[in-house]
């Protein structure tokens, strides 16, 4: 039964928080991998989901709860440091490289969200877990964020 | 050793200096060298980690008097 699986250079990340300071890393790394040639495959559940909800893409970012003090330092240090918004990164991703953007269904549903045109425009395609897992199996690198 | 374009990364960081060396690097011909100049720490290993990965070269990297990075990429492929 156990079927061998070859790893390739591939990220797969599962992006499930909704805060700037945790969406950041997700594009970063999805933009860097891009850059060297790895495959990308991002998949955003829950928080993460909300995240790409078009209406959420121009509201001001939030951080985590634990780090809410250091907001407003954080929102000024990305303004001066000229860093693109983090799915802007992501979009920059996509055009640069061979990265792939899901969104889950079932929190698709649990949101109120009707179909992909409510979500932001690098949205590939709206999966389920066994997609990702098929997707991600021979990733050498797999994150939850 | 004489680059054919230089690319100015100056002020920016992770990721944005090696996204723009790979948009550069296809811009050049095969055997020529980009000029990419750099303040962000991480230019160094994260270019040459990129460079080892794509199968080009670092073919030089030097602090400039002025503090910033100097890195000479040779496009191999």
């Amino acid at each position: 039964m156990s079927e061998k699986v070859e790893k390739r250079n591939k990220l797969a990340i599962i992006a499930w928080s909704g805060t700037a300071d945790k969406l950041y890393p997700v594009a970063i790394l999805s933009s860097a991998a891009a850059a060297g040639g790895w495959e990308v495959e991002v998949f955003f559940t829950f928080w993460g989901l909300n995240a790409i909800r078009k209406e959420m893409l121009n509201a001001p970012p939030k951080i985590s709860a634990d780090f809410a003090e250091y907001g407003p330092a954080v929102a000024q240090a990305v303004q001066q440091m000229n860093l693109p918004p983090w799915h802007e990164l992501l979009r920059q991703a996509k055009a640069m490289g061979n990265v792939k953007i899901y969104a889950c269904s079932t929190t698709m549903e649990m949101f109120g969200v009707k179909d992909k045109s409510a979500l932001a425009d690098f949205v590939d395609e709206v999966v389920g877990a066994a997609t990702f897992l098929e997707r991600a199996k021979d990733a050498a690198v797999t994150l939850f964020i | 050793m004489t680059p054919v374009k230089t690319l100015d990364t100056r002020g920016k960081f992770c990721p944005i200096p090696v996204m723009e060396t790979a948009k550069a690097i296809t811009q050049i011909n095969v055997g020529e060298i980009l000029e990419v100049l750099a303040t962000d720490p991480a230019a160094e290993p994260d270019i040459k980690a990129w460079a080892k990965r794509m199968g080009h070269e670092v073919v030089a990297v030097e602090k400039t008097p002025e503090g910033y990075l100097r890195i000479l990429v040779k496009r191999l492929k």
